[in-house]
């Protein structure tokens, strides 16, 4: 299926083939819910990627929305289905394992039923601290302590074998570790089973979000992931343009591409040296945290703040970055990326290092596509995709990535990606610098009822937002899809099989967020 | 094999001049308003600034860090230092002024605050040579530093946590949202702050707080005197 046309028609949505198509545009396909499993099938098989589902309550039924974005040159398409009041979900799941943790989590929070759906409660809404019949994304919810009775929590135990054992660890941890608890099972020395127990971190970002003006709603999506805040916020930002039909000046645009890489950078910069710190080398640790702190001081001198928070407005930025400041700021990235990269470059010849990563914590190319993984997570396993490539946004479209990959899926196999990736960020800095357009970075954004998607590539991978706000211009519906959402739920295949003592490596080498991924 | 003592040793030191002076690099700190004009305290999105008479006072635990009162037609005056946690609890008993042990508690925050307390071992601040170490047991920790709001999943780990510590004790609240909820709570799901649970001895304001804040805060709880932001020249 190589063309929109086939695509929309094996879909049965022949009506809707546009005259003109374009990267960036969306296309609503409703569907009777009976038809979505077929649709999903189709879409499985073909070249779109499924960012996630969006459950909104609209006064008693429910509308679902499921946004797959396709390769550059074709538009995103949007799968919606009505739900009646106490109607079922028919789960696309089985055809499209990544759908699987979305139709979970609407399960726990709306309270809708997917047929068909194997493994279904205690997701989010952890047993021991949740009374049963919590909804909290419903529209009526009232919560007191007082409702129901929680039950206690018994991890369980996955092998029953002689010496058999299970071990769980977190959430909290000896170190500097986020909130979350792996659930290992283990006969001695490999490890057989991993369970991820996460949402220990759920501070529920989408409900709060509701009935906030555009502006504070942002700053919610920043602290999602502090650490992503850019990337994430950008996202939310033109979804609410996209909603409100407002327009982004040229020069906040290439100054949006260019905040990201820098964020890129550093991240990257911080998942390498949190590595380095699994395989217990204290030099290479040391530089490494040396070039984050370089890469958060820029941040902090010329945008006010480490993490850039703040920065980002709906109809672009909330202040500017002179040209001088923007071409200082890129040189100076320049050189710490440099140092980076002789770092690695040490690292890559120290074979008692590599001996570490290579053929360690393996995802091979089906496990990535199956999942729908993304991001360097993805990329690493052979499954590329880069929404700045695919649907490009800010300045990405005459500003084009060149797109890190790699097809081992092995820890070694991430880090490489994730070096390249620091690198091309470091090259794309004093390119956008150098090009950026005259002019304010804020135009003026009236927000008013609309609903739109908008998307970026964080650090970890695509992150998609969904927003509607109502006629006071107020977030109705908030839906954050971000990366770490879809790689956490692969990430117990690169754990098992493996020995305990790689387990820290393994989950150093995916660099994902807790707390982006709990919300 | 690489030699890689030999290669931080020829690494060159690049190491903050603090708790010795209160100077500092560009982009240590994010800086916090401190005074400005009462117009300004509209602009504030979590009511950190109160307008009182013709000034504008700010209640820093609040602050999210948003910048909004940085820019803009009538900004807030802004004060680029580091020194700004505050509490009253008494300092650990003098034994502790040399060496703590301190265990990290991730109550649910955004990832920011880790990360500025994941930068303390680096070169540039180098929490060791004061004596601090995180430690990997509660049984062996003074201190307890807690970043986020208080999740409701969290809430017993965090409460496990601090009575499995030996007394004396000490409890660390770090971040906006550890010490009032910050952008997240209270709410359905988050508690308002730490205090809503336990008795909070520090708390290092900011959103995050920069690793140095958060080492001068540790640094008053071990009872050791410092410059704070008054004595700046
Ligand atoms: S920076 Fe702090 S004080 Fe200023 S407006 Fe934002 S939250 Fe309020
Ligand atoms: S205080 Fe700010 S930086 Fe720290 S966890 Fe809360 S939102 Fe994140």
């Amino acid at each position: 299926m190589n063309t929109l046309a086939e695509l929309l028609h094996a879909l049965e949505c022949d009506a809707a083939v546009p005259a003109a198509i374009e990267s960036g545009a969306v296309l609503a396909l409703p569907l009777p819910a009976a038809r979505l499993p077929h649709a999903a099938h189709v879409l499985a098989r073909s070249q779109a990627h499924l960012a996630g589902i969006v459950c909104e309550q609209r006064n008693g039924s429910f509308a679902l929305r499921y946004p797959f974005w396709l390769p550059r040159g074709l538009p995103w398409l949007e799968l919606v289905i009505d739900v009646a009041p106490g109607g079922t979900v028919p789960s696309i799941s089985p055809r499209l394992f990544a759908a699987d943790w979305h139709e979970r989590e609407i399960e726990d929070l709306f309270g809708l039923i997917f047929s068909n759906h194997p493994f279904l409660g205690n997701f989010v809404l952890h047993d021991e601290v949740w009374p049963e019949q919590a909804f909290p994304m419903r529209h009526d919810f009232a919560f007191t302590d007082a409702d129901g009775a929680p039950s206690p929590y018994q991890p369980q135990q996955m092998l029953q074998a002689e010496g058999a054992f299970l071990m769980p660890v977190g959430p909290v941890y000896g170190g500097v570790s986020e909130a979350g608890q792996f659930l290992l099972d283990t006969l001695g020395e490999e490890i057989t089973h991993c369970q991820t127990r996460l949402f220990y971190k759920y501070r529920g970002i989408e409900k709060r979000a509701e009935g906030m003006v555009a502006a504070d709603a942002l700053l919610l999506v920043e602290r999602m992931n502090g650490t992503n805040a850019f990337a994430h916020a950008l996202a939310a930002a033109q979804a609410i343009e996209r909603a409100c039909d407002c327009s982004v000046p040229a020069r906040a645009q290439t100054l949006r591409s260019f905040w990201a890489e820098l964020e890129r950078l550093r991240s990257h910069a911080a998942t390498i040296a949190g590595l380095c710190k699994s395989t217990a080398l204290a030099v290479p640790t040391s530089l490494a945290y040396q070039r984050v702190e370089e890469l958060l001081r820029l941040s902090g001198r010329h945008a006010g703040h480490r993490y850039l928070f703040g920065l980002i407005a709906a109809g672009g930025l909330a202040f500017d970055l002179d040209d001088a400041a923007a071409r200082e700021l890129a040189a100076q990235a320049q050189a710490v990326a440099r140092r980076l990269a002789d770092l690695a470059e040490e690292l890559l010849f120290d074979n008692s290092f590599i001996d570490r990563l290579e053929e360690v914590g393996v995802i091979d190319a089906k496990v990535a596509r199956r999942y729908g993984l993304v991001g360097p997570v993805g990329r690493a396993a052979g499954h590329v995709s880069d929404l700045r490539r695919e649907q490009p946004y800010a300045a990405y479209a005459e500003c084009t990535p060149r797109v890190a990959q790699a097809a081992e899926g092995d820890n070694l196999a991430r880090l490489r990606v994730f070096l390249d990736e620091a690198a091309e960020s470091a090259r794309l800095l004093p390119l956008l610098a150098t090009q950026l357009p005259a002019g304010t970075v804020r135009g003026t954004c009236a927000t008013r009822a609309g609903a739109g998607l908008g998307w970026t590539e964080a650090p970890a991978g695509a992150s998609t937002c969904f927003a509607r706000l109502d006629a006071d211009g107020r977030i109705a519906r908030l839906r954050l899809m971000p990366p770490a959402f879809a790689n956490w739920h692969a990430y117990h295949l690169a754990a098992e099989r493996f020995a305990f003592q790689d387990f820290p490596i393994t989950l150093a080498s995916f660099g994902l967020s807790m707390a982006e991924q709990d919300r | 094999m690489r030699l890689w003592a030999l290669r931080g040793l020829r690494t060159q030191r690049d190491l903050t001049g603090f708790p010795r002076t209160l100077e500092l690099a560009p982009g240590m700190t994010p800086g916090r308003p401190v005074d400005g004009p009462a117009a300004a305290a509209d602009v504030c999105p979590t009511g950190a600034l109160r307008a009182e008479g013709a000034a504008t006072v700010v209640a820093l635990d609040h602050c999210v860090h948003c910048q909004r009162c940085r820019h803009g037609g009538q900004p807030m005056h802004w004060r680029e230092d580091i020194a700004w946690s505050h509490g009253e609890g008494a300092p650990l008993p003098r034994a502790f002024a040399h060496s703590i042990h301190v265990r990290v508690l991730d109550a649910g925050d955004c990832g920011a605050c880790l990360a500025e307390l994941q930068q303390l071992p680096a070169p540039q601040y180098s929490l060791h040579r004061l004596g601090i170490f995180i430690t990997a047991s509660p049984r062996e920790a003074d201190v307890l530093l807690v970043v986020g709001p208080v999740t409701r999943a969290m809430r017993q780990p965090l409460l496990d946590t601090y009575a499995a510590m030996p007394g004396p004790k000490r409890v660390v609240a770090v971040g906006a949202c550890a010490a009032s909820g910050g952008v997240f709570g209270p709410s359905f799901a988050c508690a308002g702050g730490v205090a809503d649970m336990l008795p909070v001895d520090r708390v290092v304001p900011g959103c995050p707080p920069p690793p140095l804040a958060v080492l001068e805060a540790l640094l008053a709880v071990m009872g050791r005197s410092l410059p704070r932001a008054e004595d700046a020249p």
